[in-house]
């Protein structure tokens, strides 16, 4: 059984956001700790993305396509932090075997890859099987800013809205593609291309996980009634690294945009001591679990 | 009796017919077009929510085949010209070929690539070539390529409708009007289940003096070759795969040691090709047993040029092959 059926209230955002936080940490510490080797990127600052837009799924139903930034939409999809820790840490128990590993992630409807701007094509063409069985589901590709520099992309727009497809395209637009600023390698408002093939697009504040859940409602319901395309794009800010090491942005511009990620949003809407207990409770069943696996 | 082309028509139709998970995709495949060299004529009429006309984005509609596939279709996609693979490789080799595996195994891709390749129709550099050596020995892949002694029907049939693996589905240009050669002196093996091995030798009993090994459209010469050599009355056995990759090699070993004198032919550019590999395989499995060095023939290491009497020049040829065959046998 999935996930969809936890309650949608700003306890269980925050619950969820900070379950992936931690994890994301846990992440982190054991890269530097060797542990675990090849990359991890984590989406820090970025988890409203992921909880808002999937809690707002059938997730009996539709279809995840996720890039190589996708340990949060994993977890907001299935909430099986073992499998992902356990693939993460190469062990036969993760969610491929050890063999995906942090990039290439499958589970029931969730599909990753590490190839930026390579699953756009995937996905339509996924949503197109869906609409040729009348499934009713709706397709999810998540991608960044950088990858809209990718001709990939485009013509799975394209696609798209031609032969009327139910997808959201998910933007991410983080404002960065791994050292590179957004406004350094493209040309133009990324939010006003995909209109241009006749995909509505909505803009939105990607760090608000309530309206980055209620949008989703609102164009999934769209695109399951109409059977048409959007595009969600999705303003936020990478406040971790591009994956493990090095930040060569200025510290000052980090610092600014703590104020706006969206875990330390939503503490401010909480009760300041159930906020306390919970955060100490998740860090120590994450704490357990990793522990328990590194057993093996 | 069927021609290549008709094979591969039909092949679809059936496929269509048999499953209605197949669903065929390219650029101007529907009617009254019916595809740049025809194989796809008629079925939109027949098929019209399963056979659909796509944007000109080889890369883009290959990725859509495979998000299909990995949600319980059988999609097979046209590439107007085998040159534009090079769009695709993207989706071949890091989605196509990556998921079975890297997902351990928890999903297939059952989806046939069909695209025309090789020259002498003077289109010139860019829609002539024979690009499959750049997609042998992917891991996940196989490479398929039928000559014209051939039952493409069959071959096209089992690819789409029982390999649970994507295959990469080579035809040729030059053998599509060609009635698929069958002769007495013909035999079929099949180690790679579904894509046999044929082989046609121009005697009757006793043993080859040479054996020929070659793929796809170089049929078209090596048949009536034959028939020359055995004028000259050298026995020949010209060995056809249909399966570049993965390689029957047990076969292929299994007729090379008959005489231990082996052409491998092909008509891709000279230069890290299928037969680098063949040869590589066959000097393994028949260390001293070979008479003569194996001899391997390609086109030239060039851009294929567009006029005919340069073309000509470029690409194998009948002579060259007679001549590595006299050479081994001097
Ligand atoms: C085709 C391709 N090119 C380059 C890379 C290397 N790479 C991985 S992530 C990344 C930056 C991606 O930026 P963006 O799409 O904005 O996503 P973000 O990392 O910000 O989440 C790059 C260049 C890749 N994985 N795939
Ligand atoms: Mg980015």
């Amino acid at each position: 059984m999935l996930v969809n059926n936890r309650p949608k209230c700003l306890r269980s955002f925050f619950q969820e956001m900070t379950h992936i936080r931690v994890v994301e940490e846990t992440f982190l510490d054991l890269f530097a700790q060797g542990v675990i080797g090849g990359t991890v990127h984590t989406c820090l600052g970025q988890e409203a993305v992921a909880v808002g837009l999937i809690s707002a799924l059938n997730l009996d139903l539709d279809i995840i396509c996720s890039n190589h930034r996708g340990h949060g939409h994993f977890l907001a999809y299935c909430g099986d932090t073992s499998s992902l820790v356990a693939e993460i840490l190469g062990q036969p128990s993760g969610v491929c075997g050890g063999i995906g590993g942090s990039q290439h992630l499958q589970m029931k409807n969730f599909y990753s890859n590490g190839i930026l701007g390579g699953m756009a094509p995937v996905a339509v063409g996924m949503a197109f099987a869906e609409k040729l069985k009348g499934s009713g589901a709706v397709v999810v590709q998540f991608m960044g800013d950088g990858a809209m520099a990718e001709g990939a992309v485009y013509e799975a727009m394209n696609m798209a809205a031609l032969w009327k497809l139910p997808i959201m395209f998910a933007v991410e637009n983080n404002q960065y593609a791994q050292s590179t600023h957004w406004n350094a390698q493209h040309s133009g408002m990324l939010e006003q291309r995909s209109e241009s093939f006749g995909v509505p697009m909505v803009d939105i504040d990607g760090n608000d996980v309530e309206e980055v859940y209620h949008t989703t409602q609102h164009l999934i319901n769209e695109i399951r009634t109409q059977c048409t395309p959007r595009l969600m794009f999705m303003r936020t800010y990478r406040i971790g690294p591009h994956s493990k090491g090095d930040d060569l942005r200025d510290p000052k511009e980090i610092d600014l945009h703590q104020q706006q990620e969206p875990l330390s949003r939503l503490r401010k809407k909480l009760d300041p001591s159930w906020v306390t207990s919970i955060e100490k409770q998740i860090r120590q069943e994450v704490a357990l679990l990793v522990a328990n696996l590194r057993k093996e | 009796m069927a021609s290549y082309l008709s094979g591969l028509q039909s092949g679809l139709k059936e496929a269509l017919t048999a499953n209605r998970k197949v669903i065929v995709l390219g650029e101007d495949i529907v009617d009254p077009y019916g595809g740049a060299f025809k194989v796809t004529k008629g079925l939109s009429t027949c098929f019209p929510e399963r056979v659909i006309s796509t944007p000109i984005c080889e890369g883009g509609f290959t990725g859509v085949a495979v998000g299909m596939a990995l949600r319980g279709f059988r999609p097979v996609i046209e590439i107007m010209f085998g040159d534009f693979l090079t769009l695709c490789s993207d989706q071949i080799v890091n989605h196509m070929a990556k998921f079975p595996d890297m997902y351990n195994n928890q999903v297939k891709v059952p989806l046939v690539i069909r695209t025309p390749m090789g020259g002498g129709r003077g289109y010139g550099a860019t829609h002539s070539q024979s690009l499959e050596k750049m997609f042998l020995g992917i891991p996940g892949i196989k490479v398929v390529a039928p000559s014209h002694l051939h039952a493409t029907n069959d071959i096209l049939k089992y690819a789409i409708l029982n390999d649970d693996d994507p295959v990469l589905f080579i035809e040729n240009k030059l053998l599509y009007p060609l009635e698929q050669h069958v002769h007495v002196f013909m035999e079929q093996s099949v180690e790679i289940s579904g894509y046999p091995t044929v082989a046609l030798r121009n005697f009757s009993t006793g043993k080859p003096d040479v054996t020929i090994i070659a793929y796809g459209g170089l049929s078209l010469e090596i048949v009536p070759l034959l028939a020359k050599l055995h004028d000259d009355e050298l026995n020949v056995n010209a060995v056809f795969p249909s399966s570049l990759w993965p390689v029957p090699v047990e076969t292929l070993t299994r007729y090379g040691a008959q005489c231990g004198r082996i052409v491998l032919c092909e008509e891709s550019s000279a230069g890290f090709n299928w037969g680098s590999e063949i040869a590589a395989l066959l000097y393994e499995n028949l260390h001293g047993k070979l008479a003569a060095p194996i001899a391997r023939l390609a086109s030239a290491s060039q851009a294929i040029p567009a006029a005919r009497q340069l073309e000509i020049k470029t690409l194998i040829s009948a002579q060259d092959i007679e001549n590595a065959v006299w050479e081994l046998m001097s």
